[in-house]
């Protein structure tokens, strides 16, 4: 039986996990929150059949229980995300945060996600753009060996960096640094991200380099790369290893583009396709252990 | 031209910018003898992080000789009348590192976007204007957009709480009228309190004939440095500049002589390589690359094989920005393979 959903925010990032979440095979797309009447999304929303409401989190309160929406989609920013995750939570909805507010542990689904599963967790956070799509190489080399420093640098087209990115960005390098350390497994985690206006819009290109504390086993950081690009793959078939692995004495260096599905923002913008293929993977998994009985959601003790 | 009777401060990029000349490994011994004899000399601002500033240690760019704070803390106290300016570049370093640095003594902040994201420096200029510091927008590689944009970012800039706007020819690809058009855009656009700066570099030999137009058009700040050490074929040589200021009757404040000296007793001396516009600068200039990528380009050469000034055509194709290091080594890795499959 497909879990009840709410989507908060409609803004491009909620409208793309919207059209990814109509195919799933798990999650039921029910309500989808904003703040603004003349919306786009709202009414594309409205267009596929969900009900909305422009009042904020609020409007959506009084019907969590008639509808039984078990989990909400937080895309809406940091600041918001805390007032929103205490009244979900409070009320006993599993929130699945894409902001960089990081109330919750992280999870990269191809490295942890079965980590949360049982521990009555009411809220994880998909740290960045730039960690879902970094963190798995990290992962990749540090199941092998003790990575020391990882470092990422996250290029994504002007046109796919939205304001609330570009108001704080701040919190997307700290994030993205401090998952690269929790859920990546390096020691000391560095973060870049560079906004490149080109046009045509370039496809986000990410590049992560690891330092090893021991010399690098080749062979078996090559294995253990390619085949988290194929479980990446799985739900983000436009990720892809360019170059790379690179090996420099103790420098392991990986050259990534991630493409997108297309289908709601352009192709280009992997990074936000990344973050809502992501969530909804996250979700899923969740959908798939509420269904079964293996976790139960209670409401978060305030 | 005549600039007679104007007044412009000089910035000296030596230990920030010349930190890519050097790899980022000045010691701490060489900052000090460079920013006192820089102080000596009267000039009153005086730039000193990791080339790509505050938080710039990194693999992407290189890990420096010493921390920022360490290079910060060893200078400041010796400074007897210059400033200590520091740059910071949104994506790369934090507003953490802006508190740092304040609290090492830094007035001067320069917040440095890309010319089209001005939006990502609010928080650092809001902050930085807060703390009642000198804060300075800084739009690099500003030839890619036309001067009406410039002024749109600019103004954005000035909306946080900048006090000074720099148009910045992070390639050396400018030529006069470009900075002409650009600056007087700037003048006539911005609160005539907010000051204008430019920030040259010397890949096409233009660093003093810019910094000239751009005074001519109302700049008021302008960035050298000495000997030219810099990245790419350099900055715009400081001394060379304050002799031809001095000549057109511009106040800056500087001792020509005094100068002359720092860049040839000091600042040469610490060169690894000369400081000139080989062929891969002139690349730079010619096809518009940020001048930073020069010495990670020839490194990259050297270790595949291919021609370093290719890789940066490649990357001026590529349309990449300030910050995109790691492509370097990305296009040299395509160049082989493409080599590699027309041979086989």
């Amino acid at each position: 039986m497909k879990i009840n959903a709410a989507l908060i925010g409609s803004g491009n990032i909620g409208t793309d996990l919207l059209y990814k979440a109509l195919r799933s095979q798990w999650i039921n797309p029910v309500w989808m929150v904003g703040i603004d009447p003349d919306s786009e999304g709202l009414a594309r929303a409205r267009d596929k059949g969900l009900k909305t409401t422009h009042a904020g989190v609020d409007g959506l309160l009084p019907h969590i229980e008639e509808d039984n929406i078990q989990i909400a989609f937080d895309a809406t920013s940091a600041y918001v995300h805390a007032d929103n995750a205490a009244k979900l939570g409070a009320l006993g909805v599993l929130m699945i945060d894409l902001t960089p507010a990081a109330i919750g542990p992280f999870c990269v689904p191809v490295v942890n996600l079965k980590d949360h599963v049982g521990k009555e967790e009411m809220n994880v956070n998909m740290v960045t753009c730039g960690g879902q799509a970094t963190i798995p190489m990290v992962a990749a080399v540090s199941r092998v060996q003790k990575v020391s420093y990882g470092e990422i640098i996250a290029t994504v087209a002007s046109k796919s960096a939205g304001p609330g990115t570009r108001k704080n960005i701040d919190e997307f390098t700290r994030t993205t640094a401090q998952g690269v350390e929790d859920v990546g497994g390096a020691e000391k985690g560095k973060a870049i991200i560079i906004l490149n206006p080109a046009e045509p819009p370039l496809i986000m290109r990410d590049t992560v380099h690891c330092l090893t504390e021991d010399v690098p086993d080749e062979e078996a950081i090559r294995e253990s790369v390619n085949a988290m690009i194929a479980d990446v793959q799985k739900y983000v078939p436009g990720y892809r290893l360019v170059n790379g692995p690179v090996f420099d004495g103790h420098r392991v260096s990986m050259f990534l583009q991630v493409e997108g599905l297309g289908d709601y923002l352009p192709e280009f913008s992997g990074n936000l396709d990344i973050m809502t293929a992501a969530a909804l993977r996250t979700a899923e998994l969740f959908a798939e252990e509420i269904d079964n009985g293996t976790i139960k959601l209670r409401a978060a003790i305030a | 031209m005549d600039l007679s009777g104007k007044r412009v401060i000089l910035h000296d990029m030596c230990l920030r910018d010349g930190m890519h000349a050097k790899r980022h490994q000045i010691s701490i011994e060489q900052m000090v003898a460079v920013a006192t004899a820089l102080d000596e000399s009267g000039v009153p601002l005086i730039e000193v992080t990791h080339g790509d500033g505050l938080g710039g240690a990194s693999i992407n760019y290189g890990f420096p000789a010493n921390s920022d704070e360490e290079y910060l803390n060893a200078v400041i106290p010796h400074m007897k009348s210059a400033r200590i300016s520091a740059l910071l570049l949104p994506g790369i370093g934090t507003v953490d590192h802006l508190r740092m640095a304040r609290d090492c003594g830094v007035q001067t902040i320069r917040v440095a976007t890309h010319c089209t994201e001005a939006d990502v420096s609010e928080q650092h200029i809001s902050l930085a204007a807060s703390l009642g510091m000198d804060t300075v927008g800084f739009l690099m590689m500003a030839h890619m957009i036309e001067p009406d944009q410039v002024v749109e970012q600019a103004k954005l800039m000035e909306s946080y709480g900048a006090n000074c706007i720099y148009c910045t020819d992070s390639a050396g690809y400018m030529l006069p009228d470009d900075v002409t058009a650009r600056i007087g855009a700037l003048r006539d656009a911005l609160d005539p309190a907010t000051e204008i700066g430019f920030h040259g570099h010397h890949n096409l030999a233009m660093g003093i004939a810019n910094s000239l137009a751009a005074i001519e058009a109302g700049a008021s700040r302008i960035d050298g440095s000495v000997a030219g050490l810099g990245a790419g074929a350099g900055n715009t040589p400081l001394e060379v500049f304050v002799a031809v200021l001095d000549r057109m009757g511009v106040a800056t404040g500087v001792d020509i002589f005094r100068l002359m000296d720092v860049a040839e007793d000091v600042v040469v001396p610490m060169m690894d390589q000369a400081i000139r516009i080989d062929r891969d600068s002139l690349v730079l200039g010619y096809a518009g690359v940020y001048s930073s990528f020069l010495l990670h380009a020839k490194r990259a050469a050297a270790k595949y094989g291919v021609p370093s000034h290719q890789i940066l055509v490649e990357l001026g194709a590529r349309k990449t920005i300030g910050g995109q290091e790691d492509m370097i080594e990305d296009v040299a890795l395509n160049l082989l393979k493409q080599r590699n499959n027309d041979a086989a």
